[in-house]
């Protein structure tokens, strides 16, 4: 299954970069599946998901929790705690 | 209809409330500035960062809780993005209303779900050169759940 994954804030510059298509095996199935699986993909995933608890996600801009299914998901955000106002 | 606006440019306080006037026995609003310093040092600018779509979404359905809780007319959201100076407007939140209550409670639920419920990070850039990402601050946690 090919999806967008987006990374803001923090998460993106430890990462490098906003946005990148990946496809990852059918096993993986759940958003906390997903975030280990990403998390292995380079020494800066590894780095920007070490502080895994503070992440929040989104699936298709809906806030979800790790548990969520990825399954026809376009577009699945990683990003810390909001700070706007 | 609230009026949800999210925007590089600065805004019109005035104008914006003026328009909220209208058929109003009261308005309120919140406006938030960047500061000159933080942790004790001079900030040369705060950008703000976000995740375009959701956060006009986020913040339609914060002014749409404000609508449902507060006998409200009508209600403001203007939220700036990009590189700020110290002294530049962040944000507008306000809200109109037959009396002052309801108009004062809805402005400040506005702004502390804001804080939290909308997708906005925001960078600090210094006049030593450090950069920091601000880290969010647990008294507005408790600001947001204040309103249940």
């Amino acid at each position: 299954m090919i999806v967008t994954i987006r990374y803001f804030a923090w998460l993106r510059e430890r990462i490098g970069h906003a946005e990148e298509r990946v496809d990852p095996p059918a096993s993986i199935t759940t958003i906390g599946a997903l975030t280990d699986w990403l998390a292995d993909l380079s020494p800066a995933h590894a780095n920007a998901f070490a502080q895994r608890a503070v992440i929040k996600t989104a699936i298709d801009q809906q806030f979800v929790n790790a548990d969520a299914l990825i399954a026809g998901a376009h577009e699945i955000a990683f990003f810390p705690p909001f700070t706007g106002g | 209809m609230p009026i949800i606006r999210i925007q590089a440019e600065d805004f019109d306080v005035g104008a914006e409330l003026a328009r909220l006037e209208v058929g109003a026995g009261a308005v309120a609003s919140f406006v938030g500035i960047v500061r000159a310093e933080a942790h004790g040092k001079r900030l040369t600018a705060l950008t703000l960062e976000h995740y375009p779509g959701m956060t006009e979404r986020a913040a339609s359905a914060i002014a749409d809780q404000a609508m449902m809780r507060w006998p409200l007319s009508d209600c403001t959201i203007i939220h700036r993005i990009g590189r700020l100076a110290p002294g530049a407007r962040i944000v507008l939140a306000a809200a109109a209303s037959a009396h002052r209550a309801a108009a004062l409670e809805a402005t400040a639920f506005l702004i502390d779900w804001l804080k939290t419920d909308a997708p906005f990070w925001k960078h600090e850039t210094f006049t030593n050169g450090e950069t920091a990402w601000v880290a969010p601050r647990t008294e507005d946690d408790q600001a947001r759940s204040r309103w249940g």
